[in-house]
């Protein structure tokens, strides 16, 4: 069994669940990794303060598409509020695999998105 | 049968970093176009240029300045000699992208204007491309670009049409690719260039670690390398220009070394090539770089492209063994630099970079400081391996095995 490359990674990097485009939405946002040129957008729709639904898309590593994948899964429902105190460690737990330094973007780049498209603050996850 | 690569050098006991292990295993470094390892020879002369001849360049009267100078000079005298090259126009720079950018500001702010274009082409490295994109948007210039066919190589036909509008100034562009690893025909096209009365940039960067480089036969105005991709220290690169050119042009940076004399408001500059070198130079990287073109020199040119060509040729026909894998640029490794960019069906290349890693063997992936190029070859990133002078066919093996182990991890 790979450490990183686990078989739930791999079946979010293959078939990654609230991907596409969601039209219309209330809220979207778009980002690079300087890395690797990848780039993840997010459209979400809002309902009474919460994430109603929302959809990725761009391309990007494994790491990245199994990241967003998983993060999708919890943040529908989830109050906006509560997205903007969402944090790195959040994300890297959630993903459940030792993420290496240079690898930490590709995990967090999501979060990244996400967080830009609800607060307006798109700085990297800490 | 399956192919045998035909190997003529055996270096790699000259670079010290192969004794390391990492996990137990030996390090297998397929990333030399990024930056090469350094042999012992390089390592040893920049140590003994600190121990023991330590001083600033230009400026001392005691004997251990005179040293300082004369391994300065003795560096230029060396590395200016590897290429062919002149020591008065040949010009210490931190980098290649210092050495682009010199001639964009000092000559580009001069001589391009409203109504000029500047030609360069889709497969430069963003050292050879924002330079030319930050000038063209602030003299209001028109940056216009010589594409790629299907092979990833230029058309002179291309090159002949954009200089018959007649409002090129300067053509810049990559004497080899450091992603599709193309080599362009580059006297055939400054000879064009020249005629059109337009100026040449070439960028050599991928070029003189692993090709015979003469840069007067080449034929460009302004020929520009780097120490760290050559064998050398980081810290410090190469710009070669000719002389009336270099002696008509302001200086880039100011400050310290540059001047002849100095008023409270006025100023006269040194004599080349000191004008284009603002502050103590990078004097210890300036020496390390002259053992590296020494121990170039010794190995022989001529050698190391057909020690790398052989190995290139190698790689490509090993990677065809990898199902799902595609190569950029030109098939032939005689048409190419000692390097080849692929990207794996249903692997990102940064996962494939990962994966690779798990066999010990270091490749690059991403978008190679050449974003623009990934657009045209419509990926967003390839995986790169490259070869130096220490690379045998064992290190082509361990990829292709990791890639297809890599593979396996994928459930491919």
């Amino acid at each position: 069994m790979d450490d990183l490359y686990r078989d739930y990674i791999l079946d979010h990097y293959k078939r990654p669940r609230n991907f596409g485009e969601l039209e219309p939405h209330d809220l979207a946002g778009l980002e690079h990794n300087p890395l690797c040129g990848d780039e993840l957008g997010v459209h979400i729709r809002v309902k009474d303060g919460r994430i109603e639904d929302l959809r990725f898309h761009g391309h990007g590593c494994a790491i990245s598409q199994a990241s967003a994948s998983i993060a999708s899964e919890e943040l529908k429902g989830m109050q906006l509020d509560e997205v903007g105190k969402l944090d790195a460690d959040w994300m890297i737990e959630l993903l459940g695999i030792p993420v290496s330094a240079t690898r930490r973007k590709c995990a967090l780049l999501n979060l990244k998105v996400v967080r830009g498209a609800v607060t307006g603050d798109a700085a990297w996850p800490a | 049968m399956p192919p045998v690569a035909e190997s003529s050098l055996a270096v790699k006991a000259d670079f010290p970093i192969f004794a390391r292990r990492f996990g137990g295993r030996e390090l297998i470094y397929l990333d030399s176009g990024a930056t090469s390892q350094k042999p012992q020879a390089v390592i040893e002369a920049q140590a003994e240029h600190l121990r023991r001849h330590n001083a600033n360049v230009h400026r001392g009267v005691y004997a251990l300045a005179q040293e300082a100078d004369a391994a300065y000079d003795d560096a230029r005298r060396r590395v200016a000699a590897f290429v062919g090259g002149d020591p008065r126009t040949t010009i210490f720079t931190k980098n290649v992208t210092e050495a682009i950018n010199l001639v964009a500001y000092s000559w580009g702010r001069a001589n391009v204007g409203p109504g000029d274009a500047v030609l360069i082409t889709q497969m430069e490295h963003h050292a050879n491309l924002v330079p030319w994109q930050v000038l063209c948007r602030e003299r209001s210039a028109e940056l216009r670009y010589l594409e790629l066919d299907e092979r990833g190589e230029l058309s002179l036909a291309q090159l002949d049409a954009e200089l018959a509008r007649g409002d090129v100034k300067l053509v810049a562009f990559a004497h080899v690719s450091n992603v599709l690893g193309t080599i362009n025909p580059v006297a055939e096209m400054t000879a064009r260039i020249r005629a059109a009365g337009a100026l040449s940039l070439v960028d050599g960067a991928q070029a003189v670690p692993q090709m015979p480089v003469d840069v007067r036969s080449l034929g460009a105005d302004f020929y520009g390398w780097t120490g760290h991709k050559a064998l050398g220290p980081t810290g410090v690169g190469v710009l070669h220009g000719g002389e009336p050119l270099l002696e008509r042009m302001e200086p880039f940076l100011t400050g310290g070394d540059m001047i002849a004399s100095v008023d409270f408001q006025s100023v006269s500059w040194n004599e080349l090539p000191y004008k284009f070198e603002a502050g103590t130079p990078p004097i210890a990287e300036a020496v390390g770089l002259g053992a590296a073109v020494d121990y170039l020199g010794a190995l022989g040119m001529e050698r190391v492209r057909a020690h790398e060509r052989s190995l290139t040729a190698y790689m490509l026909e090993r990677l065809a063994e990898v199902p799902g894998l595609r190569v950029v640029g030109p098939p032939e490794a005689e048409r190419r630099g000692a390097l080849a960019s692929f990207t794996i069906e249903g692997i990102h290349p940064h996962d494939v970079a990962e994966l690779a890693d798990r066999g010990g063997v270091c490749i690059r992936a991403g978008h190679h400081c050449a974003q623009p190029l990934m657009r045209c070859l419509g990926v967003g990133a390839t995986a790169r391996a490259s070869v130096g002078v220490y690379n045998d066919a064992s290190d082509i093996d361990a990829l292709v095995d990791a890639l297809l182990a890599g593979r396996e991890v994928f459930g491919l």
